[in-house]
């Protein structure tokens, strides 16, 4: 009786300890701290591990900016063959950038990692034809992707990190290998412990309907109750774990919790939302517009072995820049010290040389570009803050009046006068204000000017009262 | 008996049952013509003794018994070949990854048509031949009940439970026209499955039978650990004979009754806290059913449900005012 009693009690000691070593070993230890981030007792809050913090750290500290080059003495392309990109810079910013974007890029290659040894004009490795499309690419951001990157901007090292390849790019998943003429076993896009999703059994693939494609990442609908019909939010569950996983692979890209973009009582709410949501929008649609424009049309450029297993190109996702963190290498402004990566020839963004946005507790004027009905940058700033007046008077009404410029045809103008004031109008009902507090007032003149065109008249006027 | 050695060296803590009698070992009543006979031959397990009763056997397994067990095996069986074939085969993975696989159901594009085997036509199957055997194994608990001439609240308390089985895997799903809907077979993919069910319907702590719903699964661990820690208490008077308690009350009831009309003013009776915890147990489910078969069907969003009807307060703004920018017109 007594052995069996032992026996026993050794082997539940055994089973505890191995049940807990199990249990625990996917475990980070404790204490972590957290961070409020929104009202009381709405547990708004962001969890961090010290300890997991100092890697993450570590591994995301920026190199320093080489030294400034002067900008005299003659230019890139007086001296050098085949220099498109950058030709218009002296030949000491030249060599500045080529060495650096070499340390950033192919520290232990070297510059024959792109160029043939004895002919750096020459064209023929793919990798030459890469960076310079890449080139490009950190332009373009830098340039037209303020809303995302801010003044913070990127370099190559943003990605790249000493690494040829960056570590966190994405291929089309290959099926399992008895995928095909197989009756069993369909995974269904989902149902495996993948990595790209924070080992999770969400759907392994969130990339290619969101980050390449456009397939609608919204699930909530906009009424309590079910409609049928036109009115009807078709969205499925199935979606909504598509989207769970997109979520997922930003929230761990990111080092965050998913409250860092939503007060997560309301997911879809944008007026409860923090500011950062925002920012991650416009992040979404730029990882997009680079998979698309820059990386995809590379895809016949890349020799095989660069190639994923279906074939495509290494494409970019939130973990590419981010590694791990909200702010890419902490924030550091590197791209600041490198005026030839924010754009040779700089693309005016389409809002910019608006006359500021006014925004008075009585008076808010928004400013519009040319033919546009679209509120960007400050503009949308002005936005949000007529939306917080309206919303913390709550007896107030906004008159909404749309104005054009006198360049162009009159009609269109009008039209175009008309939607500038819709924008502002659905904006406010998004943001919850009730429809009765909204008026729609057609000024007796929209042109706004006399002739040409006046930033200042493309405007819609709202009187708060 | 041989000298008594504890467990863990924990003494009169009431963790195990520590004397054990034992006497010669009984089959059970006899069963009226037409039933089976019972199986096996009844042995005793000392340890199994500590925690209950340490009689194995013998066990009915009858016509009921035996048909939901083929249903049910051959359910587990086609899931664990799909969640096998989904790993390529290997034995290893399947081991491995064993809490991430599933069969899951067809994708919303067959509605409720009969899809491909490799495309749902598994989990339809599996799906009919699992609520055979869970309904076999209802009306076994029924049919078990009356051969002992017991009530039948095991079962329908069962019955209960498979209301929530039935909602979630057949009724919602055929309400929404599509099987989609269903929940997978799995184990993170039918917790990933709530998840993404309370995201797509506006998050359904706002659904206010979910929230019932909690309160009859909190309330029901409360009244256990009340009840459990009551009769324990009191079984130094013989308060865990609670059956001859409830027709001839002794000091035990007299006493459990005074300790909680002492402490809190109200006492269940030795039979009602039974109905007590029958009744919490069997609401959860209940009316978690119902929280679920509104979700999607009728209520597309519980978030936007509560704030119409003021179940919910807004809080203050912490931040300016996010605007969503597809509103603002930007691009997509």
């Amino acid at each position: 009786m007594s052995a069996i009693v032992r026996l026993t009690q050794r082997a539940a000691q055994l089973l505890t300890a191995g049940l807990a070593a199990a249990v625990l070993a996917g475990c980070e230890r404790p204490p972590v701290t957290s961070i409020q981030n929104g009202f009381r007792g709405t547990g708004m809050e962001q969890v961090n591990n010290p300890r997991t913090d100092r890697i993450t750290v570590a591994m995301n500290q920026s190199p320093a900016p080489s030294d400034p080059a002067s900008p005299d003495g003659p230019k890139a392309s007086q001296i050098y063959k085949n220099v498109p990109l950058l030709g218009h810079l002296s030949v000491g910013e030249f060599a500045r950038v080529m060495t650096s974007i070499t340390a950033w890029v192919a520290p232990t290659e070297g510059c024959s990692y792109c160029h043939i040894g004895d002919n750096y004009a020459d064209n023929s490795k793919y990798t030459k034809a890469v960076a310079s499309r890449m080139i490009q690419m950190t332009q373009q951001i830098n340039a037209n992707w303020k809303p995302h990157v801010a003044d913070t901007g990127v370099t190559c090292f943003t990605c790249h990190r000493g690494q040829a390849v960056p570590r966190q790019v994405w291929y089309a998943p290959q099926d399992r290998k008895y995928a095909a003429n197989s009756v069993m076993g369909d995974l269904a896009g989902q149902n495996l412990a993948a990595p790209s999703v924070g080992l999770s059994s969400l759907p392994f693939d969130p990339f290619t309907p969101y980050l390449l494609q456009d397939k609608p990442i919204r699930v909530n609908g906009n009424e309590a109750l079910r409609f049928t019909g036109a009115a009807a939010n078709r969205h499925t569950t199935k979606q909504a774990e598509h989207t769970y996983a997109l979520m997922m692979h930003m929230s761990n890209s990111l080092g965050v919790n998913c409250t860092f973009c939503h007060n997560t009582r309301a997911f879809q709410s944008w007026e409860e939302a923090p500011p950062q949501r925002v920012t991650a929008w416009h992040g979404i649609r730029m990882v997009r517009d680079l998979n698309n424009d820059y990386l995809v049309p590379l895809t016949k450029t890349f020799p095989p072995n660069r190639l994923g297993p279906m074939g495509d190109v290494a494409k970019v996702n939130c973990a590419t820049c981010h590694q791990g963190v909200n702010k890419p290498l902490l924030g550091v402004q590197l791209a600041k010290f490198y005026p030839e990566l924010q754009s040779a020839k700089k693309a005016i963004a389409a809002a910019d040389g608006l006359p500021p946005p006014l925004a008075e507790a009585s008076r808010s004027v928004l400013y519009f570009a040319v033919g546009s009905a679209v509120l960007e940058g400050e503009q949308a700033r002005g936005m949000s803050l007529l939306i917080a007046t309206m919303v913390s008077t709550p007896s107030t009404k906004a008159t909404i009046s749309g104005y054009h410029s006198a360049s162009g045809e009159l009609s269109a103008n009008q039209e175009l006068a008309k939607q500038r004031a819709f924008t502002v109008r659905d904006s406010l009902l998004a943001a919850g204000v009730m429809s009765e507090r909204v008026v729609l007032e057609k000024p007796l003149s929209a042109e706004a000017n006399l002739a040409g065109e006046d930033p200042a008249a493309r405007r819609v006027e709202v009187t708060v009262k | 008996m041989a000298q008594f050695q504890p467990l863990f060296s924990i003494e009169n803590q009431n963790l195990f049952t520590e004397v054990q009698p034992t006497g010669p070992l009984h089959g059970g009543p006899a069963l009226p013509r037409g039933d089976w006979r019972r199986t096996g031959k009844p042995f005793l397990f000392h340890l199994l003794g500590r925690i209950g009763n340490a009689q194995i056997g013998p066990i009915y397994l009858g016509g009921l018994g035996v048909a939901s067990l083929v249903f049910g095996t051959l359910a587990f069986n086609i899931i664990g070949f799909n969640m096998l074939a989904s790993v390529d085969w290997s034995p290893l993975q399947l081991i491995r990854q064993l809490f991430w696989l599933a069969l899951e159901p067809p994708p919303p594009a067959f509605g409720l048509s009969i899809p491909p085997l490799a495309q749902g036509g598994w989990w339809l199957i599996v799906g009919f031949l699992l609520t055979v055997s869970i309904l076999l194994w209802w009306a076994r608990t029924y049919r078990r009940a009356r051969q002992l001439g017991l009530g039948t609240h095991v079962a329908w308390a069962f019955a209960a439970a498979i209301w929530l089985y039935l909602v979630c895997g057949f009724f919602r799903p055929i309400m929404m026209g599509s099987w989609s809907e269903a929940v997978p077979f799995g184990i993170f993919p039918h917790l990933d499955w709530v998840s993404a069910l309370s995201l797509r319907h506006g998050n359904l702590f706002y659904n206010p039978f979910h929230a019932l719903s909690i309160v009859f699964l909190y309330g029901s661990v409360l009244l256990f650990a009340m009840h459990g820690a009551t009769i324990l208490a009191v079984s130094r008077f013989g308060g865990e004979r609670e059956i001859e308690q409830i027709v001839d009350r002794g000091t035990a009831s007299e006493r459990a009754a005074l300790f909680w009309r002492w402490t809190m003013g109200f006492n269940a009776s030795m039979e009602s806290i039974h109905r007590w915890a029958w009744w919490f147990a069997v609401l959860c489910p209940l009316v978690g059913g119902i929280g679920i078969l509104l979700t999607g069907p009728v209520v597309d969003n519980w978030y936007l449900w509560s704030m119409k009807h003021g179940v919910v307060p807004s809080y203050p703004a912490v931040w300016p005012v996010s605007v969503d920018p597809g509103l603002l017109g930007a691009k997509p």
